[in-house]
């Protein structure tokens, strides 16, 4: 080949580099090792991780220990949905095409809107295309984000308004519940958001938020968990203009965080300010059914700097294993992990506080997803003595707040231990669970 | 081309051609929704053994629902035929050659996914402490220092999740370094052949955007950039190789003339699979670069994501980066640590951590020798593909490009009315996927191939072959080309319609349906 090109060498393909810059006797790296060799370090370095088959899993706070069948994973690895990219030619992409269509199809009835997008990267982020789309359209730069957000989410946000110089301002939770009223209603927010559950599982009133919209002329955003969503009232219905939320629950595993899946759906008034990809259903040349991307003149390829998203690739392969999984679980039996998910978890939280000094951090309020407890001393000591026992006891709230943090009370952060049991956790592990929390605070 | 190098990328063996046509499966295939059938079902749940309670007895009626959200009701075979006749009526990299330029589309190893799939990886919580995620820790540390030796840089983010997002994590890291050193910078320099994501990643960041125009020899025009160089500029990004394929020799001369004014240098990495081991963007200059790891170390890119766009600076920048980070801790162990000036996360954990795991895997396996070759090849095989292309397709620039290369059929248009899109959708016929075509935006009619360093010669010249045929076939029929694809699960689709009458959801469908 080099000779078809006249050439004798390949350093000589790098001609156009100048040789003051070039690599001098190789990189600093190993050299290459057989397939084997690598499998077996990457496996050394898995032995030295807690995964769910060696602890217990017992934490929530947005990424979820649900069950993940056979069936779903070996649709959601084929290979061509796996080793394909954006659909830029429809003609041969109608698989991954109408795969998103159906998942768009699904999440929008998640949120109660009439529109989703193909997906973005997780839910942080998908919380920040949702202010930047909710600043655009109020066209104020204020934003009351509740703390009953997501602790990460909020960090994220926080950092993305460094660039777009949107004023975010954090909602204090009482009881449960964003405390609008400590909140200078003068600064007339463009954006308000709120957590549906909040993360510390939670319900917010959406309704009284929407009211509260109203008054301020406010967008109001709703970051929702996907399954506790098909069984409470959805955002929309209750008057979200726009829900995001973190996807993973709906047959992603647990990845250490990622690739996870930004949820994404919006009022059909604010589709053109969409962030990433649509697709639509269409017809071809022949008349026959066909999808394609549409409303393409948002994108950043054709915008440019005009641009309010600068999203490329998303994560199609977390959206096409979200309706793969939706499939599976069907409409009985997606009610049916959030009913078993709130009812395992309630169950955890009945015999727990029968420890002595271990209590609800929200005595009587209701929660639907996690549900915080405190316990008598530092959360993460008890968490490490939980981890002996073979258990992920749930997060400390200290790992995932910043100190001041406006959700919990300054005195109960560093005792709060954030739990939650999915549909996968058996009587026998809640119980076993129980025992070792009430040896580790004894 | 030399008699015996032909007979070798054209005999039956040895070398396999790396095409699939036709695809299978023109019939439509229906809606999940559409193939549900009311009290059908696929899932099966642990036994639990715990006491039941309806949802009514834990949560407040006033929030739930009072109906059930229709999903689907599909029996597990049906969900299996449905997917899998979707899958049959989509390309991927797995079925043939994907040329499609900027997207380095390379074949992408299965034990990487083996890596993916392995407990202790695969199904480790990310809120579990430091104490039981040792393993992922000390990946991720390797991983940073690897791709710094790689790049040439001093300290690495895995946070952002794409290439996009790396830009923005590096134009917010741009502008932290200068708002640290108490200047306010407005301008973003980005030359015109740019990816589209640079210009809208620089107004997220806060910047305006300067255009800088590209010279007749397809390179950054070294004059004009100097003459929009002030105090103001916070920095230039750029991609190099650039996207007509080629690389920016005056890069010394642009990097010194950037950081005169005190700018900053940002490196686009889409196209770093051009120098692996050749030449590093630090040491030509950069101080910011994002990696697509899907492109570079062969993630698969899942239709559409997921990618991973770990951002790695020098040192000056270095007290910017998101945080928390994994390190090294003085006593061997691993922990998470937040630099001092930290700009924040810019995830909502610690990033696409699988696809971290395939990258290094890929990485371990390749060496840096290996690495070196990856880049090799892959501009041999845009130089190979070039040179043969040359007659019937000739490139935008006629020098050696890097990795990719950028082809005009803006004559073949005058001549016959074939444009760009209808060489591209009769390619697909041929059983390969089409080039990136229209990009970049400063070539009339471009078609930008990047064949990558995984497909063979044999695959080149069946690629070769049937662009000539089209070509061929342009002169004499032209309404032929212009009709194709004809034999894919669909032919051109009503793109135009799509947007007018927007059917986003099934049940959208229903409403503008009536």
């Amino acid at each position: 080949m080099l000779g078809f090109l006249g050439l004798e060498s390949e350093s000589e393909l790098f001609d156009a580099i100048p040789e003051a810059l070039k690599v001098v006797g190789g990189l600093a790296l190993d050299d290459g090792q057989p397939e084997p060799d690598v499998v077996a370090a990457m496996e050394s370095y898995a032995s030295m991780n807690a995964g769910t088959s060696s602890a217990i899993c017992f934490a929530g706070a947005g990424a979820y220990d649900h069950e993940i069948p056979p069936v779903v994973r070996s649709l959601s690895s084929r290979s061509e949905f796996v080793t394909a990219y954006t659909p830029y030619q429809p003609e041969v992409a109608q698989g991954v095409l109408q795969a998103i269509f159906e998942y768009q199809t699904l999440v929008a009835r998640l949120a109660g809107l009439p529109v989703a997008n193909a997906s973005l990267y997780d839910g942080a982020t998908s919380l920040v295309e949702a202010i930047n789309l909710g600043v655009a359209a109020a066209r104020r730069p204020g934003v009351w984000l509740s703390s009953g957000v997501h602790p990460h989410w909020r960090a994220t946000a926080a950092t993305f308004a460094r660039g777009t110089g949107h004023e975010l301002t954090e909602v204090p939770l009482v009881g449960g519940r964003s405390d609008f009223d400590a909140m200078d209603a003068a600064s007339a927010p463009g954006v308000v958001v709120v957590s549906w559950p909040t993360y510390l599982g939670t319900l917010e009133d959406l309704a009284e938020v929407r009211r509260r919209c109203d008054e301020l002329g406010a967008l109001m955003v709703v970051a929702a968990d996907p399954v506790m969503a098909s069984v409470l009232k959805t955002p929309g219905s209750l008057g979200a203009d726009v829900v995001v939320g973190e996807g993973q629950p709906l047959g992603t595993a647990l990845s250490f965080g990622g690739p996870y899946l930004g949820l994404f759906a919006c009022t059909m008034d604010q589709v053109r300010r969409l962030p990433g990809r649509l697709v639509g259903e269409t017809v071809d040349l022949e008349g026959r059914r066909a999808y394609v991307t549409t409303l393409r003149a948002r994108e950043q390829d054709i915008r440019r700097e005009k641009a309010t998203s600068n999203v490329c690739s998303n994560q199609t392969l977390m959206a096409v294993t979200a309706a793969i999984q939706l499939g599976w679980l069907g409409t009985g039996g997606l009610a049916e992990i959030a009913r078993r998910s709130v009812n395992a978890t309630r169950y955890l939280l009945d015999q727990v506080v029968k420890i002595e000094g271990v209590a609800p951090l929200l005595d009587g309020v209701p929660t639907a997803r996690d549900v915080a407890i405190t316990v008598p001393e530092d959360a993460s000591a008890v968490l490490d003595r939980l981890a002996h026992e073979g258990f992920l006891g749930g997060l400390a709230l200290e790992s995932l707040t910043e100190e001041g943090d406006l959700s919990v009370e300054p005195a109960l952060r560093e005792k709060t231990i954030l739990v939650a049991a999915t549909e996968r956790r058996t009587r026998h592990e809640i119980d076993s669970f129980v025992a070792s929390l009430a040896k580790a605070v004894a | 081309m030399p008699e015996q190098l032909h007979a070798l990328a054209t005999s039956a063996a040895p070398g396999g051609r790396a095409r699939s046509a036709p695809l299978m499966g023109d019939d439509t295939e229906p809606t999940l929704f559409e193939l549900s059938v009311p009290g059908r079902s696929a899932v099966q749940l642990r036994t639990t053994g715990l006491p039941e309670r309806p949802l009514d007895e834990l949560l407040p009626a006033e929030a739930l629902s009072t109906e059930a959200l229709d999903i689907a009701e599909v029996s597990e075979r049906d969900l299996v035929g449905h997917f899998t006749r979707l899958s049959h009526r989509q390309f991927s990299v797995d079925l043939g050659s994907y040329p499609l330029g900027s997207c380095t589309m390379k074949y992408n190893p299965k034990v990487c996914d083996t890596v993916a799939g392995l407990p202790g990886l695969n199904d480790v919580h990310p809120g579990a402490p430091a104490s039981l995620t040792q393993g992922w820790l000390g990946l991720m540390v390797e991983l940073e220092e690897t791709l710094c030796e790689i790049t040439g840089m001093a300290q690495a983010t895995l946070q952002p999740a794409a290439g996009a997002a790396g830009e923005l994590t590096g134009l917010l890291l741009m502008r932290a370094y200068h708002d640290a050193a108490g200047e306010h910078r407005t301008r973003v320099l980005i030359p015109d052949s740019a990816h589209g994501t640079n210009p809208a990643s620089a107004t997220l960041g806060g910047f305006e955007v300067t255009t800088i125009p590209t010279d007749e020899r397809g390179l950054v025009d070294l004059e004009q950039l100097k003459a929009a160089l002030d105090t103001d500029v916070a920095g230039i990004m750029l991609t190099n190789p650039n996207t007509a394929g080629l690389f920016e020799e005056d890069i010394a001369a642009i990097a010194a003339a950037v950081h005169e004014v005190g700018g900053l240098l940002y490196y686009d990495g889409a196209n770093l699979n051009a120098i692996l081991g050749v030449v590093r963007p630090g040491d030509m200059g950069f101080d910011i670069i994002h990696m697509n790891l899907h492109k570079t170390f062969a993630t698969p890119h899942g239709g559409g994501g997921p990618g991973a766009g770990p951002v790695a600076v020098s040192t000056r920048v270095a007290p910017f980066l998101p945080g928390p980070r994994a390190t090294k801790l003085d006593d061997g162990s691993f922990g998470w640590v937040t630099p001092e000036h930290s700009i924040g996360r810019v995830h909502g954990w610690h990033g696409n951590a699988l696809v971290l795991a395939r990258a290094l895997a890929y990485i371990k396996i390749h060496g840096g020798d290996g690495l070196r070759r990856v880049s090799e090849r892959a501009v041999l095989n845009a130089n190979w593909l070039r040179a043969r292309l040359d007659g019937f397709l000739p490139a935008a620039y006629d020098r050696m490009c890097m990795h990719e290369v950028v082809v005009t059929s803006s004559d073949l248009k005058r001549a016959t009315g074939v444009k760009a899109l209808d060489i591209a959708k009769r390619l697909l016929e041929e059983g390969f996927h089409s080039p990136t075509v229209y990009f970049p935006l400063i070539i009339d009619e471009a078609l930008m191939f990047e064949p990558t360093e995984t497909e063979s010669l044999q695959t080149l010249e069946a690629l070769a072959e049937s662009l000539e045929r089209i070509v061929q076939e342009a002169k004499v029929a032209p309404a032929d080309v212009q009709a194709a694809p004809r034999t894919t699960p669909v032919r051109r689709v009503d793109e135009a319609r799509a947007a007018r009458r927007l059917v986003p959801t099934e049940d959208a469908r229903h409403v503008v349906e009536g």
